[in-house]
């Protein structure tokens, strides 16, 4: 075995130096112009990763299996829209995008050795993927050791910085802080209960949660804070409680299946959300699909996208993502956060002049995007997105209102002072 | 924590909680009522329960959007009908996993966990490429949901009053099934035992597959209702199972009133403690209790007296 491999390296080696030597006389004799369309690929591409003259490899890596299914299929759609719509203009630096789709299967070791597998015998350029905080951490030593770009979708808990990630989706205080203010000034909410699965994000964003309400808010008070294991879904005694505590807002970070329970079952009990503030980061519209509209009207969530926002660039992206899904299909902060993923690796490669890691990472604070479906958004130092937080009120056909947007861009602060 | 409150407050409270109770305990038994079947009386470990019970969630998806596409106007009874074709397509599906696997391993109880397991990857996967990865919304007619008011403060859910009715119905379905039919009376000899059974002319074969099939029948209907209170996608029924098996074990696996009473302790140990503490918290003590207990009385809470 070990034999064999060293002999692949040696070859392989061999191979490269032969076609190297090969390409010297070749730009010597015909610099730039030999290639219709875009630079030289010698010149975009110094580490070795999948670029040919007319195209360039991207990875693909989300659960199309397993749990966490449910979540990911939107991210891969509108990821692989991101990618027709660029190429059909033209795609980056000349050259068109490939994507390989790999499985993470809901499975965090999978997910770590699939990112192995893309970047080390794909090569790929970049690899727009994951979903869970766990399958991110499970990739993270990966794409640091051989030196790959992840483009990471979800809303998450903060408290981590990368080279190799750019963070497409809001960090904790991002999503949290501008919701609780909004709430507090607008309906005068005092008290609060705080509840959430039992895992990391939830924990990590009613910890900022609790800090900022007592800390910030006037008054503010947390009355009660419950976690549930993943999966619970009987909430009938908690609900009684919050009965009992009459707090003015239920601050809930419950996920998946429990999800659907929690909301059923607040409903049944008579909790009336047009009397009962109920504000939410965890419910999107993807979400909703399977609550139901008529369970959840009523309830506020805090993200930075919402289907219904009112603009151009969101109009479009709607149209041609259901023109490519199917008009039943429905959009969440998620799904949208993984469509901006390509067009950033596009803009920030452009801007560096080259597909090489280092460079596509050192040019990308700074990058803006204006025709991003949530307005525009611009890359910071610390490669997450400035970009504003709303608050959309659910409505009974599974749609949120948009109810409230920061007046400017919020500053992305994944490890914030005096709230850990 | 009651120091703030009103006796009125701290009574309705009382009296919803001992209900939030009662709604719980009637969903572990009619979780539990299909395995109790399956694993009491045949000794298959059944890891394949939950699917079952999700098959049944979506046969009432499905029939709920045939009532609302084509027949909206009977939109507010079609829930009877589809918890009898949950029941159809539970059972039959059990029957057919009952000749196509479990017969060739009655011999091998241990291993029909594995295959069982097997099963239930082998489902959920199907769920997902046949009704899509994304959970689906079940609609109720209006009257299922919502609550009924008893005082200004005392409010009782609509969907846990039907759970309670439904579990009693099918409980005493069961137990007039199991222990007053001859052909309970044929289970239960095949059960004790199965090469005198077939001495005494009882087609063993047959009595298997349908009690598998009973059992799976009733996960069925357990799933449809369970529409109402939980979600409906490919791997929801993985929510279920541990409990499912907590309550069958804890009772004492060959017992119908194990079952009950065993349900009933864990039940009203976790809303207890869930008011009183963290929901993380019951839980874990919960499971710690049933575990301790376990430890003292392997067999169960009820068992069976058997001559072996």
């Amino acid at each position: 075995m070990a034999d064999e491999t060293e002999r692949g390296l040696e070859s392989s080696l061999r191979r490269k130096l032969l076609m190297g030597m090969a390409a010297i006389p070749a730009i010597a004799l015909m610099p730039k112009f030999a290639l219709g369309a875009g630079p030289a690929t010698a010149e975009v591409n110094t580490t070795g990763l999948a670029v040919t003259d007319d195209e360039v490899t991207v990875g693909i890596l989300h659960s199309i299996t397993g749990t966490m299914a449910i979540s990911e299929t939107g991210s891969v759609q509108a990821e692989k829209l991101a990618i027709e719509q660029i190429n059909a203009a033209g795609g980056v630096l000349g050259r068109k995008i490939k994507f390989i789709q790999e499985d993470g299967a809901s499975d965090w070791p999978t997910f770590a050795e699939k990112a192995k597998k893309l970047l080390v015998n794909d090569k790929c350029a970049s690899v727009m993927g994951c979903w869970t905080s766990a399958s991110r951490k499970a990739v993270l030593p990966v794409f640091e050791q051989y030196n790959g770009m992840l483009y990471y979708p979800t809303f998450y808990e903060g408290l981590e910085q990368s080279k190799n990630v750019i963070y497409t989706g809001q960090e904790a205080t991002q999503q949290i802080i501008a919701g609780l203010d909004w709430v507090n000034k607008e309906k005068s909410a005092k008290t609060f209960y705080l509840l959430g699965s039992d895992y990391i994000w939830p924990r990590t964003s009613n910890k900022i949660a609790r800090k900022h309400i007592e800390n910030h808010l006037e008054g503010g008070e947390v009355v009660g804070e419950e976690y549930f294991p993943l999966g619970h879904t009987q909430f009938n005694s908690v609900i009684n409680k919050i009965k009992l505590k009459k707090p003015d807002v239920i601050y809930a970070i419950i996920v998946g299946g429990s999800n659907v329970a929690f909301y059923k079952q607040l409903k049944a009990a008579g909790i009336d959300m047009s009397k009962q503030t109920l504000l939410t980061i965890s419910v999107t519209e993807d979400e909703i699909d399977g609550i139901g509209g008529d369970n959840i009207a009523g309830a506020y969530a805090c993200m930075k996208y919402f289907q219904s926002l009112d603009n151009e660039n969101n109009k479009e992206f709607v149209t041609e993502f259901k023109k490519m899904w199917g008009e039943k299909t429905v959009i969440g902060d998620v799904t949208q956060a993984a469509y901006l993923g390509p067009f950033l690796w596009k803009l920030a490669v452009e801007k560096a002049g080259s597909f090489d890691v280092d460079k596509v990472a050192a040019a990308s604070p700074g990058i803006e995007f204006t025709k991003a479906p949530e307005g525009y958004v611009k890359i910071h130092e610390n490669h997450h997105l400035w970009s504003k937080t709303r608050v959309g009120l659910a409505q009974a056909d599974g749609q949120y209102k948009v109810v409230f947007e920061t007046a400017d861009l919020v500053e992305p602060d994944p490890f914030p002072e005096g709230y850990q | 924590m009651f120091a703030d409150y009103s006796m009125a407050e701290l009574g309705s409270i009382f009296v919803m909680q001992g209900f939030a109770g009662l709604i719980l305990f009637s969903v572990f038994l009619l979780m539990a009522l299909g395995l109790a079947i399956i694993f009491g009386q045949m000794g298959v470990i059944n890891m394949a329960h939950g699917e079952f019970m999700i098959l049944g969630a979506y046969v009432t998806y499905f029939t709920s959007q045939l009532f609302l596409n084509y027949i909206p106007s009977l939109f507010s009874i079609y829930f009877f009908l589809a918890m009898i074709l949950a029941f159809i397509a539970s059972g039959a599906l059990g029957m057919f996993v009952e000749w196509a696997m479990i017969r060739h391993l009655y011999k091998r109880p241990l291993d029909t966990l594995l295959a069982t397991w097997g099963l239930s990857l082998i489902l959920q996967q199907l769920y997902r490429s046949f009704f899509g990865a994304r959970e689906v919304g079940v609609e109720l007619p209006e009257w299922m949901m919502g609550s009924i008011p008893l005082t200004d403060t005392v409010e009782v859910q609509i969907n846990g009053l039907f759970v309670m009715g439904l579990t009693l119905a099918i409980t005493i379905a069961v137990a007039v099934l199991m222990y007053k039919s001859s052909w309970g009376k044929q289970v239960r000899a095949v059960v004790q035992n199965r090469v005198m059974a077939g001495a005494v002319g009882i087609n063993t074969e047959r009595v298997d597959r349908y009690t598998f099939a009973l059992g799976c029948g009733i996960a069925g209907v357990a799933g449809s209702a369970f529409t109402m209170i939980g979600s409906t996608g490919p791997t929801a029924g993985q929510l279920y199972i541990v409990d499912t098996f907590l309550v069958v074990v804890f009772g004492g696996a060959a017992s119908l009133l194990g079952t009950i009473a065993s349900a009933f302790t864990i039940s009203q140990a976790q809303s207890t403690m869930e008011f009183f503490l963290s929901g993380s918290m019951a839980k874990v003590i919960t499971l710690l209790g049933v575990v301790g207990i376990l430890m003292l009385r392997p067999q169960g809470l009820f068992t069976l007296k058997v001559r072996r």
